[in-house]
């Protein structure tokens, strides 16, 4: 406590303006445009408090919009009855085809991209050993993940969709979604394994183990939060993704029936984009009902996800 | 012994090979992508050729006559130009950057330098939701929101005050460049933010001391000491924002009017980007019994693809962290 104490009244005579600007009155030599470097300083705090206000508040305006207005259209029969009529005519009933279908689309995409992105980034983190195969690999990754997801939709298409003959399908859209989610699995793995402390490595491995066994029983286990995040992540990401799917999913006005291929499917982000401009009520209702469903699954993924990472987090 | 080590060493050669090769599928998906596009687009680039990068009208020329152009079905009346789409793209961009920049920075020297850390901490939780909101939920919001205050309020006001400016004057719309400019500056917000602020909070803290005890103040801290240890930190997601907003597509689809055949002349124009436009003319296109116009927007794709992919390098270049930077943010707190 002594050792400190000599530098503290300095960092308060130098901190605070206040005594400063009084020995300048006194005719002591302060500090040269002391009174406009001050002001300099308040205008760039103001400026920097109202750079994030300015951010906020749109951020404010959409979840109480859509949280609020979409609660007003929240009804049983909304969520669970199909979506009557079509873009051109008088649209209404509910989007129970789209809720299916995103959850048909959302989880066959997870379920290709986790095993792919997962046992990827294993490689990336535990045998690539920093070699040229691995930089290659990254930086395509990363090609994959900074595109517009405009041209891989329009490429899923030209693949899934003509090429293999499955029209526009489950499986066409899941595929076409995992490729855009796929970077994201195997970048957040490589990195929550590159975090594991090589103690534990060669801790393992010094007892005899296998390089498998050590992965899996050991640094899977203490990276298995930082995994879950980037898995989470990632359905957000294919949550919030239109484009790909107008042209890999289209859409249908039915409950998803089972097939994966020539059968169109419904999705939410259709619903908001296409019955947003289109003037009857009961459509924007469908619309609102959708945005609320998106923001809040994808801000309740937002909020498991850091719970995930803080509350397992071993490492 | 021996066979069992040789055994166990074979499991891990098994482990290596089988993981590297599921992690090729980064390969794969991008040979994929690029080849399907080259061969789409090749009737496309056949026909029309360099007038494709040159002209500004594009109309599939529907009720046309179907005729054959070097080999390729053609329809006699069409034309397909890009410099719409093209300019519309960097122009909005461009306006995002030119807005969103300013605000990142203040917001990440606000977080890193200004605000108290329990207050930073969740300001940032806030600034990374926004990260998460679906574009197509930000195009809605500036269709219900956005678009009627800047038609209503600001662009009249604008027009009114800033006329004399060439390109401020003339008729307002609401919808249009304004409206993606400011919509794609919010969603280019969270990330130059977060990798900014996580790169000002690097500035060692000998540093920040040793100008503070000089009798700087805060601000003068910030300018001379934080952002030029941050610098490059700071171009790098500024350039990986940019890579973001010109790839974007369905916020610009909803607000931007989707302009066909005209440039913009004013800043209140109707514009159209290369993957907005792709979006919504998607289905149109597959109608057009040449095939031509899917090719043409094959090649708009390329070209897209090509823009960004540079841009990204770029970035990449400048931020070692690379692309994934929100979900790479989350996974290293």
């Amino acid at each position: 406590m002594s050792a400190k104490e000599p530098s503290q009244p300095a960092r308060a005579a130098v901190g605070s303006p206040n005594s400063i600007g009084r020995s300048t009155r006194s005719g002591i030599r302060g500090p040269p445009n002391y009174g406009v470097r001050r002001l300099r300083n308040a205008v760039m705090t103001g400026l920097a408090v109202a750079s994030i206000l300015i951010v906020l508040i749109p951020l404010a305006d959409i979840i109480y919009l859509f949280v609020v207005r979409g609660l007003e259209v929240v009804s049983w029969p909304a969520l669970t009855t199909i979506t009557v009529g079509t873009g051109v005519e008088f649209v209404g009933g509910g989007i129970s085809n789209a809720i299916s279908g995103t959850i048909v689309l959302i989880g066959l995409a997870t379920a290709i991209t986790v095993p792919l992105g997962l046992v990827g980034g294993i490689y990336m983190a535990e045998f690539s050993d920093n070699n040229r195969f691995s930089e290659v690999l990254r930086f395509v990754a990363d090609v994959l993940a900074g595109n517009s997801s405009m041209v891989v939709g329009l490429a899923g298409y030209f693949i899934f969709v003509l090429y293999f003959g499955w029209g526009y399908s489950a499986l066409a859209g899941s595929l076409t979604l995992s490729i855009l989610m796929f970077p994201y699995i195997f970048r957040t793995t490589e990195l929550a394994l590159r975090k594991v402390p090589n103690e534990i490595r060669e801790g393992a491995r010094a007892l005899g183990s296998t390089k498998s066994a050590m992965i899996n029983r050991l640094t899977l286990k203490f990276a298995m939060p930082g995994i879950l995040t980037g898995i989470l992540l990632s359905v957000s990401i294919g949550l919030s993704e239109t484009a790909p799917l107008l042209f890999t999913a289209s859409f249908s006005n039915y409950n998803f029936n089972g097939a994966f291929l020539h059968n169109p499917v419904g999705f939410l982000t259709y619903v908001v984009f296409v019955y947003s401009l289109l003037p009857s009520t009961s459509a924007h209702n469908l619309a609102y009902l959708s945005s609320f469903l998106l923001i809040t699954s994808i801000l309740a993924i937002n909020v498991v996800a850091r719970v995930v990472l803080r509350r397992f987090s071993k490492v | 012994m021996k066979a069992g080590n040789s055994r166990r060493r074979l499991v891990d050669r098994v482990y290596d090979f089988v993981s590297a090769l599921l992690g090729s599928s980064a390969l794969l998906f991008l040979f994929m992508i690029l080849a399907v596009l080259a061969v789409f687009s090749l009737p496309s680039l056949v026909v029309n050729g360099l007038n494709f990068f040159t002209t500004v009208i594009w109309n599939p020329g529907i009720s046309t006559t179907l005729t054959a152009v070097r080999g390729f079905p053609a329809m006699s009346g069409a034309s397909y130009g890009m410099l719409v789409f093209f300019s519309g793209t960097l122009i909005s961009s461009g306006l995002a950057l030119l807005i969103g920049a300013p605000l990142s920075i203040g917001v990440a020297i606000f977080l890193s330098m200004i605000a108290p850390k329990r207050l930073s901490a969740s300001l940032s939780f806030f600034v990374e939701l926004l990260a998460g909101i679906p574009s197509i939920v930000f195009g809605f919001w500036g269709l219900l929101v956005l678009a009627p205050l800047l038609v209503n309020v600001v662009e009249p006001v604008m027009a009114q005050y800033l006329g004399f400016i060439p390109g401020f004057g003339g008729p307002v719309y609401g919808y249009g460049l304004i409206a993606s400019g400011l919509v794609l500056a919010l969603m280019i917000v969270p990330i130059v933010s977060a990798i900014s602020r996580d790169a000002m909070s690097q500035t060692p803290i000998e540093l920040k001391e040793a100008a503070m005890a000089l009798g700087m103040t805060n601000w003068e801290v910030t300018r001379k000491v934080v952002l030029p240890y941050a610098k490059t930190a700071i171009v790098g997601s500024l350039v990986l924002g940019l890579g973001r907003a010109l790839g974007e597509t369905m916020a610009v689809a909803m607000v931007s009017q989707s302009a066909l055949n005209i440039l913009p002349m004013t800043v209140y124009y109707p514009i159209n980007t290369l993957s907005a436009f792709m979006a919504v003319t998607f289905d149109s296109a597959l109608t057009d019994p040449s095939g031509m116009e899917i090719s043409s927007l094959a090649e708009l794709a390329l070209v897209l693809f090509i823009i960004t992919t540079t841009v990204n390098i770029v970035a990449r270049l400048l931020v070692r962290r690379g692309f994934i930077s929100s979900a790479e943010h989350l996974v290293q707190v």
